[in-house]
């Protein structure tokens, strides 16, 4: 069972049109860059992306934005710190070109780990009582409120890995794990750029972040020259 | 707007001291942006446990130079060090950690909070972004730990109040602050309304008043800040 694909290119090359995808990464960690770089080369439209940030920080999602491949986004911080600085996914908004959700951190990757886990929606306390509750279901759960929110599951989801074996095994680098593993997860196709492909049984299996059955492709990347900073 | 002159009181470095001071050893602690940041200055070699909301546990200080490493940063995206002890998890779990009431102690900014202890940290209106806007993780957290302090200027940098009766700007939670740190006072969110507990050197119960929205509660034992 051989999961590793030849390059980036050929990884993502038959993503349709319409395909829904999730993007693991925080700000400048651990994102899959070169998966979206290729996404950005392949084409494929009226995507839904599922990310953290929208082009803050993850700046190669902009290539995406700029290529106006993106029709919606599903998300928890979309814009640039500084309301003074607009970022390309916000001026499309602005014009009304893209939709966005915004969900509360928790939130937005519980959605997806609940997806992953066959689970239909879950009730949080996050949100009560602000903006995130209009239009959805509260009930009262030993004497507190709890919002209803759905769980989502996305086509592809692009993950970036500091090791991966060609049977799809998975172990990241600290703070670069952050959404990586439940995105992985949630998806229908996960696709692994690591930057260190390994033999099955080069890898401790008491180490393994995210065990291969969650993983359809592994391709093997460079290890990314990143600038930290989201001001940038 | 208030056209009264700016009263100082003390600054933000021991803002967050003062905060610091009231953290007890053995905590769990997860800091906000801003003055909560500095608070970690003055933790530093006590026993507290600092939790990134990325992911990490016991985060030491910023990273500096070698040992900057692109794969290891803090929820605002600035490099940091682990200190001995750190863990590494998923944010799907970290979130868990905050909701699950893990943390004993969050420290968060504010644009506004109320009597009630509801408050306003995400969001501008007027900032032309509407309902939609940068939430962060910062409503989990609000919901989640044990004890959720705000730490913040007193008043805008145009002298306008925040703290008020009620938030006019959207909330990141309702009825979950418990203590609210200025640069002038140290205050209460109780049942019965807000407890001026500790005054800034210098400052009067009557100058904080001036600025407060609602009707402070005058502790019997109000006293001077301890730092």
């Amino acid at each position: 069972m051989n999961k590793l694909f030849p390059n980036v290119d050929e990884a993502v090359a038959d993503i349709p049109d319409g395909s829904s995808i999730a993007f693991g990464g925080f700000f400048t960690c651990g994102s899959p860059i070169f998966l979206t770089e290729a996404l950005a080369r392949q084409g494929a439209k009226n995507l839904t992306i599922v990310s953290q940030t929208i082009g803050v920080g993850n700046w190669e999602i902009n290539l995406l934005i700029n290529n106006h491949q993106v029709k919606h986004a599903i998300c928890n911080y979309p814009f640039a710190r500084s309301v003074s600085k607009m970022s390309p996914f916000e001026k499309q908004l602005k014009a009304g070109e893209v939709s966005c959700e915004v969900y509360p951190m928790g939130t937005f990757i519980e959605k997806l780990r609940a997806g992953g886990a066959g689970l239909g929606a879950f009730y949080t306390p996050t949100g009560v009582g602000t903006v995130v509750a209009k239009g959805k279901e509260t009930r009262l759960i030993n004497g507190k409120e709890y919002l209803l929110e759905y769980a989502y599951r996305p086509d592809y989801a692009f993950i970036h890995a500091w090791k991966a074996d060609t049977l799809g095994n998975v172990i990241f680098n600290k703070t670069a794990q952050n959404y990586n593993p439940e995105m992985a997860k949630s998806a229908r196709i996960a696709i692994v750029e690591a930057e260190n492909v390994l033999e099955p049984g080069q890898m401790d299996p008491n180490a393994i972040h995210l065990p291969g059955i969650y993983v359809k492709r592994v391709v093997k990347v460079d290890r990314p020259k990143i600038k930290i900073g989201i001001d940038g | 707007m208030t056209t009264k002159p700016k009263l100082e009181g003390i600054p933000r470095e021991m803002i967050a001291l003062r905060v610091a001071n009231e953290i007890p050893e053995g905590s769990y602690v997860n800091l906000g942006i801003g003055i909560p940041t500095l608070i970690s200055n003055w933790i530093e070699g006590r026993d507290i446990i600092i939790e990134a909301e990325i992911g990490m546990l016991n985060v030491g200080a910023f990273a500096e130079g070698e040992q900057i490493d692109q794969d290891c940063i803090n929820a605002s995206c600035q490099p940091v060090v682990e200190l001995p002890g750190a863990s590494y998890f998923s944010d799907c779990e970290s979130l868990s950690m905050l909701r699950g009431g893990f943390i004993d102690y969050a420290v968060l900014g504010a644009f506004q909070v109320s009597e009630k202890g509801d408050f306003a940290g995400w969001n501008i209106p007027g900032s032309g972004r509407g309902d939609t806007g940068n939430i962060g993780g910062s409503m989990d957290l609000a919901v989640g730990a044990k004890n959720v302090f705000i730490a913040m200027d007193h008043v805008t940098t145009d002298g306008e109040f925040k703290i008020l009766k009620n938030c006019s700007y959207p909330l990141t939670a309702k009825g979950v602050i418990k203590k609210i740190f200025t640069n002038l006072a140290v205050i209460d969110v109780t049942d019965k309304g807000l407890v001026l507990r500790e005054l800034a050197p210098g400052i009067s119960a009557e100058d904080v008043q001036a600025v407060t929205e609602p009707k402070l509660i005058i502790s019997a034992d109000l006293k001077e800040m301890e730092m």
